[in-house]
């Protein structure tokens, strides 16, 4: 079975491409980019669907490294299906689950479970970030070499930091002995306390109990130098403050072995948007100040920062319809994804290469795995995304379970068209 | 001026011709609570629900007595006896009690946001009786009627609070309330019991008791929750008293008839001295007097004011 993507604008950071050609795709698989590829003449010969991409830009899938799918065990909130259907409705074609679902993921049958259900189901492909601690508690390590065997590609406890500072170098050294990263959520939850936003005059303004930006700084400072000591490898989840995206520049020129992302909403939003007590402004790291964006602004300009990640995090209207305190953290983010990182591009941050090698290529490296490209032989994840598209975010028409966005209402520009995953369309946009 | 506002959630948005008109409709309240027959049927008919998720003895009898004198339908629901331990939530509760048509809702919650949360959710009327460390309205309503007593004007005075203000419910609607009304406001506590941004609400910040109170017209004292000894925010409540405890001696360096006040309830020996809660500068009982004129006041306008009288 052939496809032929023709007349599209190619961006394929990963191979310095830019230009208007053509791919060519056999049994899931690129097998050739170039330009005015014919059909019905050389390797064209027997090509079953044709699709026009002339205004589009074609790239590789985007891969969103920080995803929670809530399966298995919270399945109201979204599940593997709802989730990867969600994710190539924004352009992802491959996303890493965070694995704090119910039981966590810290064993190869949640693991193989969550794989299994992702290729037999899903529209995206799914790769299991694994506990590093049996449990998530914090106390033993998880078996990491059979969870990497698994298919795991990374390891994380995500929402409740590995506060030990033993156990954590143990991780470092012992992750590191399989080749795999130790993913972080930096924070100090001692400092954290029982805030809900970011500490600063809009929490003392709306009497809500703040959680300084210290707490972030600290943690990423140690998780860092523990990174540093063992030599082991860091990713940095979700940095929100000025001085965590200033602690990861400063490791890299020291040569540490670190890498972080950003979100979309710490990007766009500041804690402002908080007011009126606004439970979809509640996340964790929480919406910080304009100083703190601008930060990660400058983080992704210059190259600090490694990738766009969204930290989806579906959670049920009945969750976020209560008192702003108990209100869960987190927001969905795989349809907003995209327009949002475009608006980087717009507002003349980064270029567009550099925002498509964010989404892409450099995530993939990130949890190294062998996505994010167009080359010949790479498997066909493909989004064909229209820059201009004009669209109102509408919480009714998003395709995850849950509805909890911030940017409900929000003027889009940017989407993905049509997605492939491995030559086969798994999401194709109504006009 | 004609003023009946649907909801009263909080002092940040009122302008200064509506607590003015509030204050002058407590003012002609207060008449009502010396008499010897202490009621009035200007609410007759209505129904009125205390909503209180916290405990709060104060605030709760002071708008029942309010109420009652106004011959409102007052009703009492404390979180300990509602569907609240049951698992229900604030909005279904809320609905609840809607279903049985009540005029107005007075809450009190733990959370900020609260009431806000309520009135944007609910039909009827929806009065704040403290939401967590956001709003408490007619605390500072009631300082404000205080104070106008004493010192006929609020403008250009320099009213000092000192205490606890990341824990205080009713420190923002007053900092919002003098400011709009002209005073000048100058906060004073330990670092850790001071929120950053704080100078943002319009006052000044001090680390230093004796800074804030030079030359103040008057003084508001804090409560300390004995509860927050021994944790990270103080030492001790005796290192506290040592430093921000109001006494015969520091308040010397106020202007000579300054009044003292304290939203309640005191701690004797903590954040005030027994001899000043009791000493002639103080007007703590005072404030509890006028809450009932200033929530009259509340009931009355959100009920229509006087639109009532055309009935």
């Amino acid at each position: 079975m052939k496809v032929l993507i023709k007349n599209g604008r190619i961006i394929d950071p990963a191979n310095k491409i830019d230009a208007v050609l053509d791919i060519l795709i056999e049994d899931g698989k690129i097998i050739k980019v170039a330009a005015a590829i014919t059909v019905d003449s050389g390797d064209a010969v027997d090509v079953t669907e044709t699709i026009d991409a002339s205004g589009l830009l074609v790239t590789p899938g985007l891969v969103d490294i920080h995803t929670h799918l809530r399966d298995p065990g919270q399945e109201y909130k979204e599940d593997i299906i709802s989730g990867t259907h969600a994710a190539a409705a924004g352009g992802v074609t491959s996303l890493a689950c965070m694995p704090n679902t119910n039981p966590v993921n810290d064993s190869l049958a949640i693991t193989k479970y969550i794989i299994t259900k992702a290729k037999e189901q899903g529209s995206a492909n799914v790769f299991p970030i694994a506990c590093i601690s049996k449990g998530m508690k914090g106390e033993i390590l998880a078996e990491m070499g059979e969870l990497k065997e698994g298919g795991c590609v990374g390891f994380s406890d995500d929402g409740v930091p590995v506060s030990n500072g033993e156990l954590m170098r143990r991780a470092f050294e012992y992750a590191d002995t399989f080749a795999m990263p130790i993913i972080t959520h930096s924070e100090d939850l001692s400092l954290v306390g029982t805030g809900c936003m970011n500490e600063g005059p809009v929490a003392t303004e709306l009497g809500l109990k703040g959680i300084p930006w210290v707490a972030e700084d600290a943690a990423t400072a140690r998780d860092i130098m523990l990174a540093e000591f063992t030599n082991g490898r860091l990713h940095v989840c979700h940095v929100s403050t000025k001085g965590s995206v200033d602690l990861v520049r400063q490791a890299k020129t020291r040569g540490v072995r670190v890498s972080c992302e950003a979100t979309p909403h710490h990007f766009t939003l500041t804690d402002e948007a908080v007011r009126g007590y606004n439970t979809n402004a509640k996340m964790n790291p929480p919406l910080r100040s304009q100083e703190d964006v601008d930060a990660v602004l400058a983080g992704l300009a210059d190259g600090t920062i490694d990738a766009i990640a969204t930290d989806h995090a579906p959670h049920h209207y009945d969750e976020k319809n209560v008192e702003f305190a108990i209100a869960m953290n987190g927001i969905i983010g795989l349809e907003s994804l995209l327009p949002l990182s475009l608006k980087l591009v717009e507002d003349g941050v980064i270029d567009l290469n550099r925002m498509i090698s964010l989404l892409t290529v450099q995530p993939s490296r990130v949890i190294g795995i062998d996505r994010g490209t167009l080359s010949v032989g790479a498997i066909a994840d493909i989004a064909l995304i229209d820059p201009e598209f004009e669209w109102e975010f509408m919480p009714k028409n998003l395709l995850s379970k849950s509805k909890n966005t911030p940017f409900a209402g929000w003027k889009m520009r940017g989407a993905a068209i049509r997605t492939l995953l491995a030559g086969k369309t798994v999401f194709e946009r109504s006009l | 001026m004609f003023f009946n506002p649907k909801h009263i959630l909080g002092i940040k948005n009122l302008t200064v011709e509506e607590i003015n008109f509030i204050l002058d409709t407590a003012e002609s309240f207060k008449e009502v609570n010396t008499r010897q027959i202490k009621k009035v049927p200007t609410l007759r008919g209505k129904t009125i629900v205390n909503l209180f998720f916290e405990a709060s003895t104060r605030t709760r009898t002071s708008f029942e007595i309010a109420g009652k004198r106004l011959s409102a339908d007052m009703v009492n629901i404390s979180a300990s006896s509602s569907s609240v331990v049951k698992g229900e939530t604030l909005e279904d509760t809320a609905h609840n009690i809607e279903a049985m048509h009540p005029d107005i809702i007075v809450m009190r919650h733990s959370a900020s946001g609260a009431c806000d949360y309520l009135a944007e959710r609910l039909k009827c009327s929806v009065i704040n009786a403290g939401d967590g460390t956001h709003e408490h309205p007619s605390q500072a309503l009631l300082d404000a009627l205080t104070i106008r007593q004493h010192k006929g004007e609020i403008k250009g005075l320099t009213v000092a609070i000192a205490g606890d203000v990341t824990h205080s419910r009713v420190v923002r609607s007053n900092i919002y309330c003098l400011n709009k009304l002209g005073a000048k406001v100058k906060i004073a506590g330990p670092r850790t019991m001071l929120p950053p941004g704080l100078e943002k609400l319009g006052c000044e910040v001090h680390h230093n008791l004796k800074a804030a109170i030079t030359d103040a017209d008057c003084i508001m004292m804090l409560r300390i929750q004995r509860e927050r000894q021994g944790k990270t925010l103080i030492p001790s409540l005796r290192e506290y008293s040592r430093f921000f405890g109001l006494n015969d001696s520091n308040l010397q360096l106020a202007k000579e008839d300054a009044i003292v006040m304290h939203p309640g309830p005191i701690n004797r020996g903590v954040e005030i001295s027994s001899s000043v809660a009791d000493g002639k500068q103080n007007v703590i009982l005072e404030q509890v007097e006028n809450g009932v004129a200033v929530r009259m006041a509340l009931l009355y306008l959100v009920s229509g004011g006087e639109k009532l009288q055309d009935n």
